[in-house]
Formats: structure tokens, C-alpha cells, sequence
């Protein structure tokens, strides 16, 4: 890779004050004809075209972003990864994608920063015991490490955590996942952007798709912002606005669109270092390396496209992150915002072509696609490329809605959707 | 979060209600008729605007009764709501 980041390199860059590295991606404008073109430029869509210039020889590629790269909910997750799903299918897919994690800072040369602190699941019923344990043992016929701990384990992995069975939905126990943890979801984008551009990709910002021109059942190419672009080829990876760029095509997609909040602390010293989720309460919480505490709010439940969401969400969230943790009681909140997902409603995700030849859709990832980004590139370009499915991503076809064989991960997963 | 005008009601805080979906979808007449994919299609897919939309909205923390209501999902805008049966009025 031209421009290789190393300890060399940057003391090198040290002798000129830092000002003459070169820029980490082009900016270029399209070309009239692509082999293949991948709308939405946030991490999924990165990683798609970085995979596809790279394991499938496609190089003459492009990326429409109609903002900045990663602007959308790369950049506004919690950035939790882990892999501990219930079922099979789930289990194959999010444990691809934490398997590529392990050596992604390497494989791109970009420190992302992944960090596997562990993540913790609380159990705070009767009926959330049993679903754990199930599902730990679930994971672990799957390969997956997870263990059970009781509460007395709880609050020796993590001691901030208020076990008094007084309180109103007291700890139990939880699943802990050690592999599991967080990484830098910017760098993730942005490690994707240099390794894709360095192969040739071209990444074309503030360009959005106006609509798709077909010709019968087959696309012909896309009228944009910066005007048509001929392909064959259409990877959409748009997100919460999947339904948006689906009606161009003159298709229907089984999505919801609704805002997900999240909101910051303001910096402290090192008080968590793992990540604690709770799906009975809903309340998620980690800190990240500036020291916010970083923490997952719910989804407003109607669909909206504002990137706002609602107060009361974040009031219910912060009920029940004080009374798991009274250490946090008189800490301020500094930021607080929203991406909109598109949520299938059997809350698992959809890599997959379509009946349209030549339009594949990658969405439905609902409030948990960060954790995928990687896998989820890796099998949408093999299913771009190839034209069918990888093994890994069959079971996440559109036509799972007809045939009635869906991937049910509402309650199974480890946080309420 | 937005205040909604319930028609019998009047007017309270969006998170005294819940949202029903997309409105005016028709259950079949016969239903043993359909097939897998007419199934699908009244079932899963959605429209799910970014815009003007005819949703159903019921006030769960009121008086428990239905409504439709239609909203511009790109700025939660309520343009107007009408009660069930009630003709859309034209905005």
C-alpha cells in the first residue's frame, strides 16, 4: 500500500510538523460506467467495495455517499461488537464478522482501535436467567465463548454495578462474552475508505441517488446529483433510507425506519472497563478512550426520519442506568443525537439479492449493524460478485418474508429492539 | 416526541400514544386464497415513506381508542387526524 502507516512513517512525518501526509482517500468525480456501483458510503458500504476491489477483483468501482463518509450511523453508534446470537444463522454471521475484527487493524493498516473488553449481559427476572443460560449454551455449541455468571461474578467483573436485590429490576446474574468489545466506528469508515481507494475505488461524496434506471428486471444505472452513472451492478447500503432508495426501483422492502439515540457523558477518569448491556431495562453502557461515558438508548417507536428522537426515551434509559449505577448520579450529559435504522420485523438483517437482476440490498440491520460491518462487506460483495449468496448470508435472503423461514431475533438477541 | 390532538382527547404528549403502522392497508377478503407472496406483501412490506404518510395511532394512555393521522415522517409534522372509517382529508 502506497503511503504505509508505521512507526517510520511517522517519525519521519515528525521532521516536517506533521503537514505533509497525503490524504487518506481521493476525491474524485464519476466516471460515466462502473462495474459496479455501492450506495451509502458509511462502514457496511466501505467494506463492501474495499472487499470487492480486493477478494473478487472488481476494481473499477464506486462508493455514493450523499453526505461525508461515515457521517450516517457509522458515526453514531455505540460501537459495541459482539457475537453471542441465539440461533445458527445469526451466530455464523456476527461471529464471521468478530473473527475479521480480531485482525482488522493489521489487514488494513489503520489502527481501529478494537478493544475486546468483554461484553456483559445482565439477567433481571426469572424468565432473563433462562434465557441466558440458553442462550449461552447456545453459543457455545456454536463455537462462541460465553459463560454464565452469577451475581456475586457480576459485581466482582464489574464493581460500579449496584447488586442490591432491593431495587426494582435487581441483577441475577449475566452472560459475559470476553472476545467481545468495542473499536473507534470512524476509524472503521475511514480505514475501509483508505483500503478501498488505495485499490482503486472511487469514493464520490455529497452524491445522492436521485433514482434507478432500469431496463425490464434489469438495472441500468443511476441518476445522481452529479448525473447519471451507468452499471449493471447496484449494491445499496443505505441504512435507514434503504425503503427510500427500494420505491426508485419500484420495490417494496418488510423495513421500518425509526431514530435510535445515544448520548455521552462528560469525560472522567477510568471507572468501566467493559461494556455492560441490560435488555429488560434497556439500558447499555461503556466509556470510551477520551473517558465518556458512552450509553445506548432505544428506538422511538413510530417511523421517523428526523436523526432527533424522543426525551423520554433518554429519560427511561437514564432511570435505569442510575439505578444499576449510583456512581453515576450527579454526572452531566454532554451530547445527545440519533441515526435512523431500518429494522426488519424479525430483527435480523437482509444480504441478498432481489428479483430485480442486477439490485442487492444490504439493510435491515436494525439497532446492531456496527458489530457486523466487516462480515457484512465481506458477504455482500461475495454476493454481488458471484450473484448468489455466500453460506454465511443465505439465510438473510429478502425471500425469507414469503416462504415464512425467518431468523427470529427479537428477544433472542441481547438487547430489546 | 410531539404533541398529538387526539379526536377525543385533545391535545397530549406523543408518549401517551402508540403507533399502529401504516394506515389503510385492507385485510383480504379471503384470505385462504392468497398466495405465499400476496401474503408477504400484506404481511411484511412496507411502504415506509420519508414523508407524508397515513398512519394509525392508538391513545394507549387515554382513552384507548384508535385513530388515523398523517405526518410527514421527514419532520414529524402532523398535517391532520381523522377518526376510524372516516374519509383522509385532502392536505
Amino acid at each position: 500500500m502506497k503511503n504505509k502507516y508505521s512507526i517510520f512513517s511517522l517519525i519521519k512525518n515528525a521532521f516536517s510538523q506533521h503537514e505533509n501526509w497525503k490524504q487518506a482517500w481521493g476525491n474524485p468525480e464519476p466516471k460515466k460506467e462502473y462495474e459496479a456501483v455501492i450506495v451509502g458510503g458509511g462502514g457496511h458500504g466501505l467494506a463492501t467495495a474495499y472487499y470487492l476491489a480486493k477478494k473478487h477483483n472488481m476494481k473499477n468501482i464506486a462508493v455514493l455517499e450523499k453526505g461525508w463518509i461515515g457521517g450516517g450511523n457509522t458515526g453514531r453508534n455505540t460501537t459495541i461488537i459482539r457475537s453471542n446470537y441465539l440461533w445458527d444463522a445469526s451466530a455464523g454471521l456476527y461471529d464471521h464478522a468478530l473473527k475479521i475484527w480480531e485482525n482488522l487493524s493489521q489487514e488494513l493498516n489503520y489502527n481501529i482501535m478494537f478493544s475486546q473488553r468483554g461484553v456483559m449481559n445482565l439477567a433481571h427476572n426469572l424468565q432473563d436467567v433462562r434465557d441466558l443460560k440458553r442462550r449461552t449454551h447456545a453459543n457455545r455449541l456454536n463455537g462462541i465463548d460465553a459463560v454464565w455468571l452469577d451475581t456475586k461474578q457480576v459485581k466482582e467483573f464489574c464493581p460500579i454495578i449496584n447488586i442490591s436485590q432491593d431495587i426494582r429490576y435487581p441483577v441475577l446474574g449475566g452472560t459475559l462474552q470476553r472476545r467481545a468489545g468495542t473499536a473507534r466506528h470512524d476509524a472503521v469508515a475511514w480505514g475501509y475508505a483508505r483500503g478501498a481507494d488505495a485499490m482503486g475505488v472511487d469514493i464520490i461524496q455529497n452524491c445522492e441517488v436521485k433514482g434507478i434506471k432500469r431496463n425490464g428486471d434489469q438495472v441500468e444505472g443511476l441518476d445522481t446529483t452529479k448525473g447519471f452513472i451507468k452499471t449493471k451492478k447496484i449494491g445499496v447500503v443505505a441504512a435507514g433510507h434503504s425503503s427510500v432508495i427500494a420505491n426508485m426501483a419500484g420495490l417494496k422492502l418488510p423495513l421500518e425506519s425509526k431514530p435510535l439515540q445515544a448520548l455521552v457523558s462528560e469525560p472522567v477518569k477510568p471507572i468501566i472497563d467493559t461494556v455492560v448491556m441490560s435488555n429488560a431495562v434497556h439500558a447499555y453502557v461503556s466509556q470510551s478512550d477520551k473517558g465518556e461515558l458512552v450509553i445506548g438508548a432505544g428506538t422511538d417507536a413510530y417511523i421517523s426520519y428526523t436523526q432527533r428522537g424522543s426525551h423520554d426515551v433518554v429519560e427511561g434509559t437514564l432511570k435505569a442506568i442510575l439505578e444499576l449505577y449510583p456512581i453515576f448520579s450527579r454526572m452531566k450529559m454532554l451530547r445527545q443525537w440519533g441515526g435512523i435504522v431500518d429494522i426488519c420485523p424479525d430483527a435480523s438483517p437482509i444480504i441478498s439479492k432481489t428479483n430485480i437482476k442486477g439490485l442487492y440490498f444490504n439493510c435491515g440491520w436494525g439497532t446492531g449493524g456496527f458489530k457486523a460491518t466487516p462480515g457484512s462487506g465481506d458477504l455482500f460483495a461475495h454476493t454481488i460478485a458471484n450473484d448468489e449468496p455466500h453460506k454465511l448470508n443465505a439465510a438473510f435472503n429478502l425471500n425469507r418474508f414469503v416462504s415464512g423461514d425467518l431468523v427470529d431475533e427479537h428477544g433472542a438477541a441481547a438487547v430489546a429492539h | 416526541m410531539f404533541v398529538i390532538n387526539c379526536p377525543y382527547c385533545g391535545e397530549r404528549d406523543q408518549s401517551e400514544f402508540s403507533c399502529g403502522g401504516e394506515a389503510h392497508i385492507v385485510r383480504p377478503k379471503q384470505p385462504t386464497e392468497l398466495s405465499d407472496d400476496e401474503w408477504a406483501e400484506y404481511l411484511f412490506m412496507k411502504k415506509n415513506i420519508k414523508g407524508v404518510q397515513f398512519e394509525r395511532w392508538n391513545h394507549a394512555h387515554g382513552c384507548r381508542k384508535w385513530f388515523n393521522m398523517i405526518r410527514d415522517t421527514s419532520n414529524d409534522k402532523i398535517h391532520a387526524v381523522y377518526k376510524m372509517g372516516e374519509k383522509p382529508p385532502v392536505i
